[in-house]
């Protein structure tokens, strides 16, 4: 047992700054569980939260790409705001089937941020005035879709799954929904698989792994996390499809950033752009691309706050962009470029909605909630920094 | 002729690459003015020449840095005329170049570096284990004994030099060009990396490799001289004499590599330090303990020891803390008690460091040359908070024509000047404050002999109108040469003080090594 207290600590000392925000997100988890009674961790209010996360999650991963590269887009809330407006109307003035109209949005999301990448990369203004740029366009936009009406309703099935809806339930077992228990210990059995199969791989090719009974204790404490989550989760109204959708983001993001050529040229063009361009990789691709993932996205978070109010208005995504880049700053990506992780950003994009959720269900004023959230802004990126330089210890043996 | 000129049997006698008629010309330089040049498959060929001769420029042509259509004339590569566009074209025909500038991304492990830009994959998914497992063999090749997780940040210079020499055999490497590999690196470093060239060659890989340190050419089979852009001779391996080498480099014979130095007659204390101990806290390490030495006005002190021995490290101290060690140090200078607490309070007070990294910390690169020369002594050409820039620009030529800079202009960019005249203009920006103590970190790397000599002058120019040097060295013969005292530093402390009777290499290489 002793070795496993130091083998777990050699791993905590060394690895303290991603596990950093986690126990921040389980700091403010408990702090309001016990200020509220439990109200805070109920089925109802997880549920909440997470729907409150979702279209701020989607844009703080592809702010982290953007950041990544040592840029910054402004244009994130005006692109969701157009694009919500346009999804509206196609959909309720035209009569264009959603199946339809949303994807085309989506393109127009995408060509936008081409366009804001186009600026940056090939005509070389900085990202923060092009993107600034777009923000007053699209916002400008906006009114010319919505006209006079201001607000357009939208009643439409698909809009309103991905605003309010679930997966379905199938059936009811043990007070509980059949899908999300399910899909639970489906991830269990994935978590357990990838990890061993991995295990497998990197001792055929001789390299360090975990210790055997610390790779127990961790699947056990992610095993219980999950379980715990599907509880929560199915016994109320289930697994919303915002959380599916951000799930799929998040997946497909970090897939992308941690397994491939495009995420590996990505972080090598944010830590060195000169030398990347010498080691045959072209700066100016690599900025098309993430530009437009990021309009993409922007696009995608605003169907989803269009869904979630089930109308569109003049104010839509107004400040989203200040609080997607929140997100990815809190969860660790550095503006110095070249580091960041996409998972971090989507929980710190939910570390900043708990606290606004928790102080919420304490009434506090919306004056106290701004400062508390600054604070923790700048703390956050204070201990990121403070823990950056932080030299790894050798392992004592 | 057969199709395909040079088999197994023949390798040391065909040709790998042919440049002809190279002419390549930048707004107000001709960098290259109708070249030609040409490697044998399997030989080890050195390019030399002074700064800004055209020799990285050449290179760069080559590589496809500067594309096919920026430059005239033709080149033949492995038998084929080549139009190489982007620098991902002449690796696909098996040429590798390891700038002057090293291309490693510090903030990746070593084994993303090895393989960024061509990785290990299926699909556009990156096979991470492979990558680990043939990074661990390329770097067996280069023998570098480390793990390929480590970041490169965390790695040295001639660490990090390995890494790209892994990289580029990663590459399936035909030819390689190796621009200044070794300036950054120590005595042993370069060693290693000449010994490994051989190594190399052994195995079929061709190499170019350009280099200030006319010594190395002892592994070359051919010798390149380049000057003003054009190739001046190239000498066989027989013919390879390094006084041969400095009269085609520069156009005259230089007899002394070091100018005479004035008797030396200790004038008064200028500078004292006493019980420097430092701590960084990034590297965890002690870097200075116990420092405590005396500078005279007129002196050149120097200081000897291995790279990393704290140097730089007791300089910076003295010179404001810009690195925020913690640490205590008692300081006069010119008899008052001083406590900088920034390097501004030290120029202020006349002293001034040059630092050794001329492109990361000594100059702002993409200003242009009369910016950086006065950039530490605005208040010299403004009147009040306003510059005068008819004032920069008068001070600056004065400047920049008494260093002898070789610069189109003063509004060129010191991004585009060669690596010697960085140098010149990083001096000249010392100078233009006014000290009356002077810090010359490395004050010579990667410059060609004229221009060392010009500094060497220059140094004993400044120490007649009465200014103190520190001058700090990694060429052992130089700093002997230079200076009036030696301090032998090993581990963050001066282990030995030696007197200009009492040195030689044996005594400071004892003592640096102890
Ligand atoms: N991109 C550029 N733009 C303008 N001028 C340049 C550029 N690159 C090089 N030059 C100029 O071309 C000339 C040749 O430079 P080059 O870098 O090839 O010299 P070098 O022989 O490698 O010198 P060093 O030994 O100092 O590295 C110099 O006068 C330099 O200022
Ligand atoms: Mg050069």
């Amino acid at each position: 047992m002793g070795t496993l207290l130091k083998d777990f600590w050699y791993i905590f000392r060394n690895n303290i700054r991603d596990y950093g925000m986690y126990i921040a997100l389980a700091g403010i988890f408990i702090f309001f569980t016990l200020m509220t009674g439990g109200l805070f961790v109920s089925s109802r209010n997880i549920f909440n939260l997470i729907q409150q996360t979702g279209f701020i999650a989607v844009g703080s991963v592809g702010m982290t790409l953007i950041i990544v590269i040592r840029h910054i887009d402004l244009s994130v809330g005006s692109i969701a705001g157009v694009v919500g407006a346009m999804a509206a109307v196609l959909i309720v003035s035209y009569g264009v089937p959603a199946a339809v109209a949303l994807p085309s949005v989506l393109i127009f999301g995408a060509l936008a941020g081409l366009l804001t990448g186009y600026l940056v990369a090939k005509v070389g203004i900085p990202a923060f005035v092009a993107s600034l740029g777009g923000m007053f366009v699209y916002r400008g936009l906006i009114f010319n879709f919505l006209q006079s009406t201001g607000t357009l309703g939208i009643n439409d099935p698909i809009i309103e799954a991905i605003g309010r809806g679930t997966i379905p339930s199938l059936a009811t077992v043990f007070g509980m929904q059949l899908s999300s228990l399910i899909i639970g210990i489906l991830a269990i059995g994935w978590l357990i698989y990838s990890e061993l199969s991995n295990r497998q791989k990197k001792i055929a090719y001789n390299f360090e792994v975990l210790p055997k009974n610390l790779m127990i204790v961790k699947l056990v404490f992610m095993s219980i996390i999950i379980a715990v989550i599907t509880y929560v989760l199915g016994s109320y109204r289930g697994i919303s499809w915002v959380l599916v959708i951000v799930g799929i983001v998040l997946f497909a993001y970090h897939f992308m950033t941690t397994k491939t050529i495009l995420g590996r040229h990505i972080f090598a063009v944010g830590g060195n752009p000169e030398a990347s361009e010498l080691s045959g990789i072209s700066v100016e691709k690599i900025t098309y691309f993430v530009f437009s993932s990021m309009g993409f996205l922007s696009a995608l978070s605003g169907i989803m706050y269009l869904a979630r109010l089930q109308s569109a208005t003049f104010t839509a995504g107004e400040g989203l962009e200040l609080q997607v880049i929140a997100g990815a700053f809190v969860g660790g990506t550095s503006a110095a470029g070249g580091i960041g992780k996409v998972t971090g950003s989507v929980i710190g994009a939910l570390v900043m909605a708990s606290l606004i959720n928790g102080m919420q269900m304490l009434s506090l004023g919306s004056n106290i909630q701004n400062i508390i959230s600054g604070v923790v802004l700048v703390l956050a990126v204070i201990f990121d920094v403070k823990t950056r330089n932080m030299k790894k210890t050798e392992k004592k043996s | 002729m057969p199709p395909y000129p040079y088999g197994g049997n023949h390798m040391s006698t065909s040709t790998l690459l042919k440049m002809n008629h190279i002419t390549k010309t930048f707004p107000g330089v001709k960098a290259l003015d109708d070249v030609s040049f040409s490697v044998e498959a399997g030989s080890i060929h050195f390019i030399v020449g002074e700064n800004g001769a055209g020799k990285s420029t050449l290179m760069k042509v080559l590589s496809g840095i500067h594309a096919y259509g920026s430059y005239e004339g033709d080149i033949e590569f492995d038998g084929e005329v080549r139009a190489f566009h982007r620098i991902d074209d002449s690796e696909k025909a098996g040429l590798v170049i390891i700038n002057q500038e090293l291309a490693l991304i510090p903030e990746m492990t070593v084994y993303e570096n090895i393989f960024l830009a061509h990785e290990v994959s299926t699909n556009g998914v990156i096979d991470w284990n492979e990558t680990i497992h043939r990074s661990s063999e390329e770097l067996k090749r280069v023998q570098l004994n480390i793990n390929p997780g480590l970041k490169v940040k965390d790695l040295n210079v001639g660490q990090q030099q390995l890494v790209e020499i892994a990289k580029a055999l990663s590459k399936k490497v035909k030819l390689l060009i190796l621009d200044e590999p070794t300036a950054a690196l120590n005595e042993n470093d370069s060693e290693r990396l000449l010994n490994l060239l051989v190594e190399l060659k052994a195995q079929g890989i061709t190499c170019i490799m350009i280099s200030h340190k006319l010594k190395e050419t002892i592994i070359a089979d051919r010798v390149t001289v380049m000057r003003d852009g054009k190739t001046i001779s190239t000498l066989e391996k027989d013919d390879i004499d390094e006084a041969r080498i400095i009269k085609d480099m520069v156009g005259r014979s230089i007899n002394d590599i070091y100018p005479k130095r004035p008797p030396y007659e200790a004038g008064d204390v200028v500078l004292e330090v006493k019980g420097l101990t430092a701590f960084n806290h990034r590297t965890d390490k002690t870097v200075a303990k116990n420092v405590g030495f005396q500078l005279h006005r007129g002196e050149v002190l120097g200081l000897a020891g291995l790279m990393g021995a704290g140097r730089s490290e007791i300089a910076l101290s003295i010179f404001g803390n810009p690195k925020k060690y913690s640490m205590e140090l008692e300081m006069t200078m010119m008899g008052e008690h001083v406590q900088f607490k920034h390097p501004s309070e030290a120029i202020k007070k006349g002293l001034f460091y040059v630092s050794e990294d001329r492109k990361a910390e000594g100059l702002v690169l993409k200003k242009d040359v009369k910016e950086n020369v006065t950039l530490s002594n605005l208040h010299k050409i403004s009147n009040r908070f306003v510059i005068d820039k008819n004032a920069e620009i008068r001070s600056a030529k004065e400047y920049v024509d008494h260093m002898n800079v070789k610069t189109p202009s003063l509004e060129q960019l010191v991004y585009y000047l060669s690596g010697g005249n960085q140098q010149k203009v990083a001096i000249s920006k010392a100078l233009f404050v006014g000290p009356k103590i002077l810090i010359l970190d490395e004050p010579t790397r990667g410059i060609d002999v004229g221009a060392k000599y010009e500094i060497y002058t220059l140094i004993n120019q400044l120490i007649e109108e009465g200014m103190s040097i520190i001058m700090i060295s990694s060429e052992l013969p130089e700093l002997l040469a230079m200076s009036d005292r030696l301090l032998v530093v090993a581990e963050g402390e001066i282990k030995k003080e030696l007197h200009k009777d009492e040195f030689s290499p044996e005594t400071v290489m004892t003592y640096a090594t102890s």
